[in-house]
C-alpha cells in the first residue's frame, strides 16, 4: 500500500482551515491550556527558598502531570469531532467518494489535530519553565522542572500520548452517533497511559531518562497498532449505512 | 504546502531512504534544524538525555516537514504539469448555454474509457468529447441497449442485502460511453444503493459489475473512485469553507495539482465564477447543488453519478442543471441519474430503468411505451357516430376500438401511419365530421405507474 502525501495534505489543509473556523474546538484550545497554567504557575509564586526539596520535587511532578494532561484532553475533542462532525455535516459521503484512501484519511485527521495540541503542550512547558526561571523566589523549582527526565519526558510523551488520544478519538467516533456523546468517550478513554505518569508523580515509580524513554517506545508502538487498528475499523459501508459489509466473499472469508 | 508556484520544497529521495531539500525554502528549514540540534546538544552537553531528546524530536520535525512539504513517489515519474483542464472549457458565455463545455478537448477517444479488466487504468485520460468519440457515443445511444464490451457500465445480477433487508436484488443493465442513463423509482426502491454500490462506497451482496472498465472488487476502489464521480442529493460541502477551499480538497483528494484552473473553469460551467470567496454556509440550496456539481466535475471522471441533482431546486435552477446535463452528453461523458421527476427522465436520458428493488424495466422510453401500451388512436367527431362498429370494423389496421365519450373513440391499432389515413377516408364515406385524429401517446409516468402498480411490492409503500 502506497499511502499519496498529495492526498494526505489535502486533508491536513481542510482540516487546519475548518478547525481556525470552529469556535468550540477554539475555544477548548485555548480555555483548557489556561485553566491548566493556573495551579502549576500560583505553586510556582507561592514556593518560598526554605522549602525541603521533596516538596518542590513534588510539585514538579504534579506540574508535569498537568502539562500532559493537555495534550491528552485536546486533540481528544478534536479527533472526536472528526468522523460524527462530518457524518453530522452531511460531508462524510462526498469524501468517501473521493479515491482517499482510509489510512489517508485517519493520517491527514491525526496530523492536523497532533500539531496544534502539541504546539499548545510545549508552548506550556515553555511558559512554565520561563516564568520559574525568571520569577520563581526558590531556585530548586527550576532545577526540578528543569530535570532532564523530565524535560525528555514532556518533549516525547506530548506528541505520543496525544496520538494515542487522536487514534482514540478517531475510534470512538467513527461509531458513535453524536458529537457530544464521542467527545465524552473520547476524553475518558485517553486517559489510561497518564496513569504511568500519576505513578510517577506519586514516585511508585522513580523518574529517569531510561524510564521515560521506554515509556516513550511503549506508547510509540501503542500508536502505530491503534492507527492499524482504526483504519481496520473505518468500514466506509458501516459509516454510510451502518451495517457491515455482507458480501458473499465477505461471509466465505469469514466462514 | 507549497511555494506559490507549486514548487514542492522537498523531493524524494530517488537513492535512499526520506526526502531532500529542494529549493532555497527547504534548504533554509534544513540549515535551521541542524543548527537547532547543534545548538542545543552544546547547551545540554552536561545532561545527555535532554541534547538526544530533543535532536530526536528536531528530527521528528524535520522528518514530518519533508513528508508534509515533499511528496513526489520515488517510483513514480517526474511529476509532469497537469493538462489544462481538458472538459472544462474557458468560462462559457452562461450557465448550461452549449458554449459552457463546447470547446473540443485534446484527450482520448471514447473507447479509452474501458481498458482490459487486468490492465491499470490511466486516470484522467478519459475524456470522450473529440468529435469522433461525439460520434461514437451518439452512435451508441441511438443504437439501442449497448453491448458489454466497452460499456461503461456492466452490471450483472447485483444484490445487495442488509441482514434480512433486500435493498435492491438481481439487478442487470449496461451502461454505454457517452450514455445518460435515468435510474428510476419509487422511495425505498434501492436507487441510492444502487449508486453507493457502484460508486464503491457499499460491497455487494452478490453479483458482479464492471465501473469503467474496471471490475467491481474490492481492491479495486481506489481506482474505480479516480475514473468516476458521485454527487449525492446532499452535496456535502463544508459550510465554514469557502467556496474554492471546498473544490481545493476534492481536487488535492483527487491527485489534482496546479487545479487553480480547473476550479475556475468548474465554477464558471455552473455559473459560479463570481462566488468562489464566498462561504458555502452562505450559499442558498440551488447555489450549494451548483458547488456540488463543479466538485462533481473537477475530476474530469468517466463516469458521473447524479443522485437527485434538481432535488429541492426551483424551476429555473432546475433548468440549468438540465442544461448541463445536456452539455455533458454531447461531450461524451456517461451520466448516470437518479430522479424522481419523470419528465426530467424523458427529457434528459437516452435510456431509464425503472427499479423497484427488483428492476422492473430498461429500455427508450419509447420501447417502454411500446412494450407496455398498445398504440391507439383518438377519434373525435363532430356529432356521435351512427354505427361506429361498420365504421371502423372495415377500416384497415384497426384491432379493436371503444368509445370515451359521446363522440370520442380510442382505436386499437396496429400502426398508426396506415391506420390513420384509412380511419379517416371511412369516416368521411359515412358522412361524419371529423374534428381530431391523433396518435394518443403514453407519457414516461404512465409507464412508471403501470410498472409499478403491477408490482405486488409497491402496494406496501
Amino acid at each position: 500500500m502506497r499511502l499519496d502525501a498529495g492526498r494526505i495534505r489535502a486533508v491536513v489543509r481542510k482540516e487546519f482551515r475548518a478547525l481556525r473556523r470552529n469556535r468550540f474546538i477554539i475555544g477548548t484550545m485555548t480555555v483548557l491550556p489556561i485553566v491548566f497554567l493556573i495551579s502549576p504557575m500560583i505553586e510556582i509564586f507561592r514556593l518560598s527558598p526554605g522549602i525541603p526539596e521533596q516538596v518542590v520535587q513534588r510539585l514538579a511532578g504534579s506540574t508535569f502531570l498537568l502539562l500532559l494532561i493537555v495534550p491528552v484532553v485536546v486533540p481528544a475533542a478534536i479527533a472526536a469531532y472528526s468522523v460524527v462532525g462530518e457524518r453530522e455535516q452531511g460531508t462524510l459521503e462526498p469524501l468517501l467518494t473521493t479515491p482517499v484512501r482510509r489510512e489517508e484519511l485517519l493520517l491527514g485527521k491525526a496530523a492536523a489535530a497532533i500539531v496544534p495540541s502539541v504546539a499548545i503542550a510545549y508552548l506550556l512547558f515553555a511558559i512554565v519553565a520561563i516564568s520559574a526561571k525568571l520569577f520563581a523566589a526558590n531556585p530548586a523549582v527550576t532545577t526540578a522542572l528543569l530535570q532532564s527526565s523530565q524535560l525528555v519526558g514532556e518533549i516525547l510523551f506530548a506528541p505520543l500520548l496525544a496520538g494515542w488520544s487522536i487514534w482514540v478519538g478517531i475510534a470512538i467516533s467513527s461509531r458513535a452517533s453524536d458529537v457530544r456523546v464521542a467527545q465524552q468517550l473520547g476524553t475518558l478513554a485517553s486517559l489510561p497511559p497518564l496513569g504511568v505518569v500519576v505513578l510517577i508523580d506519586l514516585q511508585v515509580l522513580t523518574p529517569s531518562v531510561g524510564l521515560a524513554l521506554a515509556f516513550a517506545a511503549v506508547l510509540l508502538v501503542a500508536d502505530l497498532g491503534m492507527w492499524r487498528v482504526v483504519s481496520a475499523l473505518f468500514d466506509r459501508e458501516r459509516l454510510l449505512t451502518g451495517a457491515r459489509a455482507t458480501s458473499d466473499r465477505a461471509r466465505r472469508a469469514a466462514g | 504546502m507549497q511555494s506559490t508556484g507549486g514548487v514542492r520544497w522537498f523531493t524524494r529521495r530517488q537513492i535512499g531512504f526520506g526526502f531532500r531539500p529542494a529549493t532555497w525554502q527547504g534548504w533554509l528549514i534544513t540549515v535551521v534544524a541542524v543548527g537547532l540540534a547543534v545548538v542545543l546538544l552544546i547547551l545540554f552537553r552536561s545532561s545527555r538525555g535532554i541534547g538526544i531528546g530533543a535532536v530526536v524530536v528536531i528530527l521528528a520535525a524535520y522528518v514530518g516537514v519533508g513528508a508534509l512539504l515533499g511528496g513526489v513517489p520515488r517510483t513514480a515519474p517526474a511529476p509532469a504539469p497537469d493538462p489544462p483542464a481538458r472538459r472544462l472549457p474557458p468560462p462559457p458565455a452562461s450557465f448550461g448555454s452549449p458554449a459552457s463545455f463546447g470547446s473540443p478537448p485534446a484527450a482520448a477517444a471514447a473507447t479509452s474509457l474501458g481498458p482490459s479488466a487486468t490492465s491499470p487504468p490511466a486516470p484522467y485520460t478519459t475524456s470522450v468529447a473529440t468529435p469522433a468519440a461525439r460520434e461514437a457515443a451518439t452512435a451508441a445511444r441511438s443504437a439501442g441497449p449497448p453491448s458489454a464490451e466497452g460499456a461503461a457500465l456492466i452490471v450483472d445480477h447485483l444484490t445487495k442485502r442488509f441482514g434480512e433487508r433486500t435493498a435492491f436484488e438481481d439487478v442487470s443493465f449496461t451502461v454505454a460511453p457517452g450514455e445518460v442513463f435515468g435510474f428510476l423509482g419509487p422511495n425505498g426502491a434501492g436507487k441510492t444503493t444502487t449508486v453507493r454500490t457502484l460508486g464503491t462506497l457499499i460491497a455487494p451482496t452478490s453479483g458482479t459489475a464492471v465501473v469503467a472498465g474496471i471490475p467491481l472488487l474490492p481492491e479495486n476502489g481506489t481506482e474505480i473512485r479516480k475514473r468516476i464521480s458521485i454527487m449525492p442529493e446532499n452535496p456535502g460541502l463544508y459550510l465554514r469553507l469557502t467556496v474554492v477551499e471546498n473544490l481545493e480538497l476534492f481536487a488535492g483528494l483527487y491527485g489534482l495539482h496546479h487545479s487553480g484552473p480547473r476550479i475556475e473553469a468548474a465554477l464558471e460551467a455552473v455559473n459560479l465564477g463570481a462566488r468562489g470567496r464566498d462561504l458555502c454556509g452562505s450559499l442558498s440550496k440551488g447555489l450549494r447543488q451548483r458547488v456540488g456539481l463543479a466538485r462533481a466535475l473537477l475530476s474530469d471522471p468517466a463516469v458521473m453519478f447524479l443522485d437527485e441533482p434538481t432535488s429541492g431546486l426551483d424551476p429555473v435552477a432546475a433548468r440549468e442543471v438540465h442544461d448541463l446535463i445536456n452539455d455533458l452528453r454531447k461531450r461524451g461523458v456517461t451520466v448516470f441519474l437518479t430522479t424522481h421527476r419523470l419528465e426530467e427522465a424523458e427529457r434528459l436520458c437516452d435510456r431509464v430503468a425503472i427499479l423497484n428493488t427488483r428492476l422492473r424495466s430498461v429500455g427508450r422510453t419509447e420501447e417502454l411505451r411500446e412494450n407496455l401500451f398498445s398504440r391507439a388512436l383518438a377519434v373525435e367527431t363532430a356529432a356521435p357516430l351512427a354505427s361506429p362498429d361498420g365504421v371502423f370494423d372495415a377500416a384497415t389496421g384497426v384491432e379493436s376500438w371503444r368509445a370515451s365519450g359521446d363522440a370520442s373513440y380510442v382505436l386499437n391499432v396496429t400502426d398508426p401511419r396506415v391506420a390513420a389515413p384509412a380511419v379517416t377516408r371511412a369516416l368521411v364515406a359515412a358522412g361524419a365530421d371529423v374534428l381530431s385524429i391523433v396518435e394518443s401517446r403514453h407519457s414516461l409516468e404512465d409507464v412508471y405507474l403501470e410498472l409499478i402498480d403491477e408490482d405486488p411490492e409497491a402496494a406496501g409503500r
